[in-house]
């Protein structure tokens, strides 16, 4: 070989090497959803929020459980009933080397009511804190409207934003178009913004001076991929290195593949029934002279007991769910280690039937979302023929989600098939939504399309929601589950989802039960 | 030829209205956008206020009539999902779906043409027969699936047995350069790379249906008296298949063309959504799914602006082609 031969064959190598490196540092991720909005205030969507995670930080952090964990703060505790008082951690910079303090704490806060034309405001989380005290820059007091327990949870679901970056002449500082672009997106988060095009990709930089534990990848690029078989396509074919969410069909091929890694966990998320409750005449139930079977109790544990949970986790959800007996899964905030799943009995589904006056059954309607949740339409087939076999005729309703969801809050359902993932990671949060007595004004049983009403159950909700007691606060909640859906039956819990994370060989994930993905939560082999 | 242009936009006018006002029913019946987008945590009173924000406390008419109202002062409204100018929205990701189609309209024509006068011309030799056979498959294989096997065939399958085999992207759009702040990719390599499969796949039926009418047109064209004649003058086949047939054969297919190519502008949402491709029609499937009305309503009226453009421009084209063709008459 020549001398110029092996001058290029050496440049050429060093070029390869140079390029494995480049690759090793660049982490590039196929999400199903992409953001509505950088704005970390504009609209509490899921695929918002996990973006904002990469880019901000809040006072409290979630760790892959939803325990929460200092973030921006050091540490929070009550002074007093309706007083909080937050240590905010010393020495953090914004991406713009700016410090971080009280002030902009408080301007975050205060901005949040401020955004105009939000689609989902974050006033839910705002709207216990009544006024702010900045003791010194690294001590503030937040004063709440009465006892306000879950207030570290609300402070977890605001990313911080720099009061300094966000200057600007409309009321709300930079305006959410603004932040968009990149103008005043500026955090104290794990990586920095580098730019958004929409539909095609989202880029951060590793911020190197991030005050806890740097990411592994130098860039990470999000790439919204919606369509299932395309991610997975694009999974295979090495356009990016890890998926969220691939679909059930394709598990097992991808278990098989010797390139690919799967990382799983449990999920807040639970798919549950709801049966009507509201009184008579029933809705949707033809056959029963103007009674409502399904206020009986034992009509309700029938239809429990009748459904077969681990045949519906294995088959239609090949393995990617656990069958619920609540609305969390243990170990989260109110949960019991014992908490029983109803056990798959139709004999004794017949046998309450008959006890109730119905021998022989009725007919029932059962409505589900069809594309909204893993499988929702299978499972709730799959439902329908478990209680037509203990002699309760069912018709499955599906329809697309902006139609159900219409015809669920009209109460056109006897009963529905629905989800509800928590985020707050305990159960005050489900049981307020969807088991308590409907009181819309006051934000209770905002989903209880059921109509479902318990006073023994409210009562502990109600006392649990300003216990600040941790530990007193868990037990009510775990007593008021345990009323309202073990004794009570008020709705019956199916299955909590899987969520999977599909990855090349050698990256690693640790899954997170919000179902988020995260850049800075990858990581390399060793 | 003036008034007639006039009259075609004021056409366009009245489908626009009929259209915007059967949007707006649709979606109003469809449920509830509100819901849609709200955290289930939130109150009735939180929910009242994005309601009143959004206007859509206001009875359906009024909210018609606000619309309307914007509209004609240039402004179609903000996307309820992302708080941004609805047409902003659009022309952000158009470019990206113009890109696609006319990729795969030149392909299509690029192959589609010269193997249909072929087939024309030679109607019965074995490689006419094949041609017309092939076409068929491409008229009837669903785009998704021809999608997605040169997906798995290109992409994965063929890299991974064959060493060496060069990985075509399946996802997405490749590196792009602004010109004149819009950012096309055709113009760099990885760009192209990336426009490959998801062209080929709109353009396989496109190309199919070109091959079938240029054979059909050279065929109805070659037994003419011109054509005769001018084989009697004694001119070069070359001559009378390049310029006599080609010409007459060009006035169909101008027209199939300008009518598939608004057709893959449109509802080129299949292909977009295999390919995770960023164009407009994923914006508007994802739109109507969370009942984003300014969005979807946006980008109808932008699309029958353009299908009315491009029947102006066929029809332009017709009188280019066709000396026979008067707009003027027409028009009456």
């Amino acid at each position: 070989m020549s001398r110029i031969g092996k001058l290029a064959a050496a440049a050429a190598s060093a070029l390869v090497l140079m390029s494995l490196s480049a690759q090793a540092q660049e982490l590039k991720i196929g999400i199903k959803t992409e953001p509505s909005s950088l704005d970390p205030q504009f609209h509490t969507l899921n695929p918002n929020i996990q973006v904002a995670q990469h880019f901000f930080d809040a006072l409290v952090l979630q760790d892959e459980n939803l325990k929460t964990k200092p973030g921006l703060a050091l540490s929070w505790k009550p002074v007093g009933d309706t007083v909080w008082e937050i240590k905010l951690r010393p020495n953090v910079k914004f991406h713009d080397g700016s410090d971080f303090t009280a002030e902009d704490v408080v301007f975050t806060y205060e901005r949040v009511p401020k955004v105009p034309n939000s689609p989902g405001p974050y006033t839910i989380y705002t709207r216990a804190m009544k006024s702010f005290e900045i003791v010194d820059p690294l001590t503030l007091r937040i004063h709440t409207n009465g006892p306000a327990p879950l207030l570290p949870l609300d402070l977890a679901a605001l990313p911080i934003l720099s009061k300094k970056a966000m200057a600007g002449p409309a009321a709300e500082g930079k305006t959410s178009a603004e932040l968009n672009a990149g103008n005043g997106l500026v955090g104290t988060g794990p990586f920095k913004f580098v730019e958004w095009q929409r539909g095609s990709r989202i880029v951060g930089e590793r911020n190197d001076t991030y005050w806890g534990e740097k990411p592994a990848w130098k860039t990470v690029i999000l790439r919204p991929l919606s369509n299932n078989t395309a991610r997975v396509a694009a999974l295979l074919s090495g356009d990016v290195d890890l998926i969220e969410d691939p679909p059930t069909t394709d598990l097992a091929k991808l278990k098989n593949d010797p390139k690919v890694h799967l990382d799983r966990a449990v999920s807040n998320r639970i798919i549950y029934i709801h049966l009507d409750q509201h009184g008579e005449p029933p809705i949707a139930i033809p056959d029963t002279n103007g009674k409502n079977p399904l206020m009986d109790k034992r009509v309700r544990e029938a239809l429990s007991i009748a459904i077969d949970r681990k045949g519906i986790a294995d088959k239609i959800m090949e393995g990617v769910a656990v069958p619920a007996g609540d609305l969390l899964p243990y170990p989260m905030g109110g949960t019991r280690k014992d908490t029983p799943v109803d056990p798959y009995d139709q004999a004794k589904a017949k046998k309450l039937l008959a006890e109730a006056g119905y021998p022989n059954g009725f007919s029932i309607t059962l409505g589900t979302p069809n594309g909204r949740y893993i499988n929702d339409l299978k499972i709730a087939q799959a439902v329908a023929a478990m209680w037509s076999r203990v002699g309760v005729k069912t018709e499955v309703d599906a329809a697309a989600p902006p139609v159900f969801f219409k015809n669920r809050d009209s109460f056109k359902y006897s009963a529905y098939l629905a989800g509800w993932g928590a985020s707050t990671g305990e159960l005050s949060n489900a049981l307020k939504a969807l088991l308590a007595t409907p009181d819309r004004p006051k934000g209770m049983g905002t989903t209880n399309s059921g109509r479902h009403s318990n006073k023994a159950m409210d009562a502990k909700l109600e006392e649990a929601l300003v216990t600040v007691d941790d530990a007193k606060r868990e037990a009510l909640l775990a007593e008021a589950s345990k009323i309202a859906i073990q004794e009570g039956h008020g709705l019956i819990p199916i299955h909590f989802e899987l969520s999977v994370w599909a990855m090349k060989k050698g990256l690693t994930y640790k899954g997170r039960a919000d179902q988020n993905t995260l850049a800075q939560g990858v990581k390399p082999a060793q | 030829m003036i008034v007639y242009i006039i009259r075609r936009l004021m056409q366009a006018a009245l489908v626009m209205v009929v259209m915007s006002v059967l949007v707006f029913a649709g979606i109003y019946l469809i449920g509830d956008p509100v819901l849609m987008m709200i955290s289930p945590d939130a109150s009735e009173l939180e929910r009242e206020a994005v309601r009143k924000a959004l206007h859509l406390d206001l009875p359906m008419w009024q909210q018609y009539l606000l619309f309307v109202n914007d509209a004609l002062h240039g402004n179609f409204g903000k996307s309820f999902l992302a708080g941004q100018p609805a047409m902003g929205l659009i022309f952000e990701r158009f470019p990206a779906t113009l890109e696609l189609a006319f990729a795969s309209l030149v392909l299509s024509l690029a192959i589609g043409l010269p193997l249909g006068v072929y087939a024309g011309l030679r109607p019965h030799t074995a490689g006419s027969k094949t041609i017309m056979t092939g076409s068929i498959l491409g008229f009837s294989l669903p785009n998704f699936w021809v999608g997605l096997m040169l997906i798995m065939v290109f992409a994965v399958l063929l890299p991974d047995l064959v060493p060496g085999w060069p990985r075509l992207p399946a996802s997405g759009r490749g590196a792009t350069v602004d010109v004149l702040g819009v950012k096309l990719s055709f113009l760099t390599g990885d760009g192209l790379l990336h426009l490959l499969l998801p062209a080929v796949t709109l353009s396989l039926y496109k190309g199919a249906l070109i091959v079938r009418l240029a054979r059909a047109t050279a065929r109805e064209v070659l037994p003419m008296d011109y054509v005769k004649f001018a084989r009697a003058k004694g001119l070069s086949e070359r001559r009378i298949v390049g310029v006599h047939v080609l010409k007459n054969i060009m006035i169909p297919i101008a027209t199939v063309s300008g009518l598939e190519f608004g057709q893959t502008v449109a509802f080129a949402v299949v292909t977009e959504t295999i390919f995770s491709w960023p164009g407009v029609g994923k914006l508007l499937i994802d739109s109507i799914l969370l009942l984003d009305r300014p969005v979807v309503v946006a980008y109808l009226v932008i699309i029958v602006f353009f299908f009315v453009a491009l029947n102006l421009v066929v029809d332009l084209l017709y009188s280019v082609l066709d000396p026979r063709v008067r707009l003027e008459s027409r028009a009456t």
